[in-house]
């Protein structure tokens, strides 16, 4: 019996799809109890490949026969190796071709919406972590939104649309994830932006974004919304007076954390005026479109993270607290533990230091963390 | 730190740090110590967790430029 590679495409889709999986996953506990490949319609085993190499005749018992089985462990070597035994028992399974690894870089491109004169929208959702990104097409001119390092993805997307990079946005300095802005502007001769107060430490060039900056992007238009409060240059974006890119501000079931660059208490009146001040005066109807997801509820049913400014006034917690001692109780106390290495994701979106590839994806291993519920 | 067996699994993927430190410290006795050199940095995590699970005991690791160096006591 042969073992069959399954690619994090391939469990992206049924992920999406809501399809009913079962995963094996033969990292150590810690590893999977951090995190691990999320679903609404997945069942898990977690057993360390190291228990198993005596035999996985324990393991078979505990494996369904109506659903697909699918072996997971960090690069993919030892799911290789426990799929085969399980194959020399007679049980068919697949392994995830590139590990977790692979599915911490899959990046599924989803159409969000129409712009002006036909233009596009689309999402880059990079399902394993969370992380969102945009590309704003319009004719042959393009916008990137919070880019990740998987600089590729967008250039290939943008020459396959016929589109000619233009602008490249980051909406704040992030912590979480290793931003791919600065090379997809060196590679394009794009412009790249950020927020000037995020970027005080910064050792490379770069075009400041100041609020009210417009970008003229073919027949579309994107303009620059200062909101600080995750961090204190944080910049929200709205593309022809429909869709609101939040950043780490605004998410659909949760909002921003201010602690990340370690100045929660100094940044919390400012994320509050940003929430319940300028989102107010914004229009209802215009559509949310964060820079993260932090659970799988949060995607629509096309794959889509996106929802009615309007809605999310009435239904998301973080912006329906009026006592603000308590919004800055929650936001300053209890939070979740910091991303893995964000002090070092954050030197390298500074340029201060340049991990190699293999180390870019090490310090990026793990969910994103950057919300409090 | 003395050893009384060097297993090099230096340039070797997972699962194979493991496979060989498994086989290497059966053919050992107990009490006796099994430095492991290894470049996987997720050797790390998995030897740490291997060792508890087994009943071993991680001594201590040292990071050596780009190898990752274990002394496992067998239990």
């Amino acid at each position: 019996m042969s073992v069959k590679a399954m690619t994090a495409a391939q469990v992206a889709r049924k992920v999406i799809d809501n399809e009913p999986l079962f995963i094996l996953d033969v990292r150590n506990g810690d590893a999977f109890a951090d995190w691990k490949i999320e679903g609404g319609n997945i069942q898990y085993l977690n057993i360390p490949y190291f228990d198993l190499l005596d035999g996985v005749e324990e393991v078979i018992d505990q494996l369904p026969k109506d659903r697909d089985i699918l072996v997971v462990c960090a690069k993919e070597g030892s799911s290789i190796m426990v799929a085969d035994m399980l194959a020399d028992e007679g049980v068919e399974t697949a392994y995830l071709s590139g590990g977790m690894k692979a599915w911490s870089e899959h990046l599924e491109p989803v159409k969000v919406g129409d712009l002006n004169d036909g233009g596009e929208l689309y999402q880059f959702v990079r399902i394993g972590k969370g992380c969102l990104s945009y590309m704003a097409i319009s004719g042959v001119e393009a916008a990137v939104i919070d880019a990740t390092r998987m600089t590729d993805v967008f250039l290939n997307f943008a020459q396959e649309k016929g589109a000619q990079i233009k602008h490249v946005f980051d909406s704040h300095l992030h912590a979480d994830h290793i931003s791919g802005g600065r090379k997809i502007a060196q590679a394009t001769g794009a412009t790249y932006y950020l927020p000037p107060a995020d970027a005080e430490e910064v050792v490379f060039e770069y075009t400041p974004l100041e609020g009210g900056f417009e970008a003229v992007v073919g027949s579309s238009k994107v303009e620059a919304l200062y909101s600080p409060g995750h961090t204190i240059g944080s910049t929200s974006f709205i593309v022809d007076d429909q869709y609101l890119m939040t950043g780490d501000i605004l998410f659909i079931d949760s909002i921003g954390r201010p602690d990340l660059a370690g100045l929660a208490e100094d940044w919390v009146g400012d994320l509050r005026e940003s929430l319940y001040s300028r989102y107010q005066a914004l229009a209802n109807e215009l559509s949310v479109l964060p820079a993260h997801f932090m659970i799988m509820d949060e995607l629509n049913e096309d794959g889509s993270v996106a929802k009615k400014l309007g809605d999310l006034f009435n239904e998301n917690h973080g912006l329906n607290i009026e006592d603000e001692q308590e919004f800055r109780d929650m936001v300053t106390k209890n939070l979740p533990p910091q991303p893995n290495a964000y002090e070092d994701i954050r030197k390298t979106n500074m340029g201060k230091i340049t991990p190699e590839n293999e180390m870019q994806r090490e310090m990026e291993i793990g969910p994103n963390r950057c919300a409090v519920r | 730190m003395n050893a009384d067996k060097v297993l090099d699994a230096k340039g070797l993927a997972c699962p194979m740090p493991i496979v060989k430190t498994r086989k290497e410290m059966k053919d050992m006795d107990s009490g006796q110590v099994l430095e492991i050199q290894a470049t996987d940095k997720g050797a790390s995590a998995d030897l740490t967790a291997w060792a508890k699970s087994g009943g071993h005991e991680l001594l201590e690791q040292q990071v050596d430029g780009d190898v990752l160096k274990f002394w496992i006591k067998k239990g």
